[in-house]
């Protein structure tokens, strides 16, 4: 398969090829991605999540461009909702990325969720191999506008970062479950807009009590350890055995002026650096690939299994629970029975 | 399971900054269940045929009110075909003179919407020409 060796090799339109194959679900994106597997792995996959407005987009095209400085290869995957109306979508994150768009080191996908609900398609991770084994360094992978829940991304990504903005929402929304716990790091965009150091304030106290948490649990005392110190020359060499604490930074960005997206990606890399050097890289790994092993076979066996019950079967069943004739339990386990999956019960 | 999306690449060449009408067209692709990638205003046709490479769209629509689409459209469609995407259907949106239609048609241009034309018959339009590749 030509097109395969094509991306491999950095081709453009083979790479935009591929990534529609992965979204199309076809047999052959089994095939391409058997192909492509053992070339991936080497890239580092930032994910950029945040609610919408929050200024994803152009932190996203700010970044880019520092990691271009640098002179790495980046590919963006922009993540937009699909109406659960019509299947139709529009993609709308390039607006704000005009100024890498002819950039040859430069890949920007657009990606409609196609129905997935955790802030990512189903077809991002794989686009995300696509362009690792195209020979793209660095991944950004920007997600829908997400709420509280959204936290697909935590499991594609090697580094989190979450976007908030000022005077979105009072103190307790920051010591509420879900999308802040995902954050390895936290961005306060439109810091120019009052109520940024309130913004602030308000992460970092929450930021206490996990770190007050941690330590109790580890039975260690780190104290405050910034994410910075925790990879600083000479404070990583036990690293391995003596579990560091990460403590997400808290940055303050305009990504409109480009200012403090420096530190954004200074802190993006120490969190790689950090990973690897305190196994943490190896042990996500190994959940990511059995969440992955997981979820494909939660998904084919389902289909399949379901493919077995007999369509009528399926309706009367769902007729006797609509009329009150059975309760939902005893009608699936009269069906699973019918498989030979369980006893049949009386 | 299989997944096939037509995806349309809404783009605004040149230097006018009325975009309105893209928009609406978008959102009326969208409702017809199309993936639409929508870049903004002022592209240039670089920036156009790059967008095009990268989310590998089926179809492309240009929106032009400036009346520079004698240089723009034979550009892009150009680029088009130097990267190997001489098969997206190039549609063209806007205001275009009667007498320019059929250089642009000639030129590779599948058709052109002018004021008035229902998002109906666009998103037809687009599902037929689609099709047919």
């Amino acid at each position: 398969m030509g097109i395969v060796t094509q991306a491999l090799s950095g081709e453009r339109r083979a790479i935009a090829r591929l990534i529609t194959v992965m979204e199309s679900g076809e047999e052959q994106a089994r095939q391409v991605l058997a192909e492509l597997y053992p070339h991936t792995g080497r890239a580092h996959i930032v994910g950029i999540t945040g609610a919408p407005g929050t200024g994803k987009s152009t932190l996203v095209n700010e970044m880019a461009k520092a990691y271009r400085k640098q002179d790495l290869k980046v590919g963006i995957i922009a993540v937009d909702p699909t109406s659960p109306f019509s299947g139709g979508a529009i993609l709308g994150d390039r607006i704000r990325m005009r100024d890498v768009a002819t950039d040859p080191g430069i890949f920007i996908r657009s990606m409609a969720t196609r129905g997935s609900l955790g802030g990512l398609a189903r077809a991002t991770a794989d686009a995300a191999h696509v362009l690792d084994a195209a020979g793209y360094p660095v991944i950004l992978v920007e997600t829908v506008g997400a709420g509280q829940s959204e936290v697909d991304i935590a499991r594609t990504a090697h580094t989190t970062l979450v976007v908030e903005m000022p005077a979105a929402g009072d103190d307790i929304q920051a010591i509420k479950a879900g999308i802040l716990e995902i954050a390895d790091v936290l961005v306060v965009n439109k810091a120019d807009l009052r109520g940024a150091d309130h913004a602030v304030a308000a992460l970092q106290a929450m930021l206490d009590l996990n770190s007050a948490h941690d330590d109790g649990r580890d039975g260690q005392h780190h104290g405050r350890l910034e994410g910075i110190e925790a990879v600083a020359p000479g404070n990583h060499s036990g690293a391995t055995n003596r579990q560091v604490y990460w403590r997400p930074p808290v940055l303050k960005t305009v990504a409109t002026k480009g200012e403090g997206i420096s530190d954004v990606v200074a802190c993006v890399q120490r969190h790689r650096q950090y990973l690897s050097e305190s196994g943490l890289q190896q042990r996500r790994e190994h959940e990511r690939a059995e969440e992955g092993l997981r979820r494909i076979l939660r998904y084919t066996l389902l289909e399949r299994l379901l493919n077995r019950i007999q369509p009528s079967d399926l309706d009367e069943a769902v007729r006797r629970i609509a009329r009150r004739e059975q309760d939902p339990y005893s009608a699936a386990n009269a069906l699973m029975a019918e498989l030979g999956l369980v006893e049949r019960q009386a | 399971m299989v997944d096939k999306k037509i995806r349309v690449l809404i783009a605004k060449p040149g230097l006018d900054g009325h975009d309105r009408g893209a928009k609406v067209v978008a959102r009326g692709l969208r409702d017809a269940g199309m993936e639409v990638i929508y870049t903004g205003l002022r592209q240039t046709p670089e920036m156009i045929a790059a967008a095009a490479l990268q989310e590998d769209v089926d179809a492309l629509g240009l929106s032009i009110l400036s009346g520079a689409h004698m240089t723009l459209v034979p550009r892009v469609l150009r680029l088009l075909q130097e990267q190997g995407q001489a098969n997206v259907a190039v549609f063209v949106g806007g205001i275009v003179p009667n007498e320019d239609v059929p250089a642009l048609l000639q030129a590779g241009v599948k058709a052109i919407y002018g004021p008035g034309t229902s998002l109906d018959d666009i998103a037809k339009g687009i599902r037929e020409e689609v099709a047919q590749r």
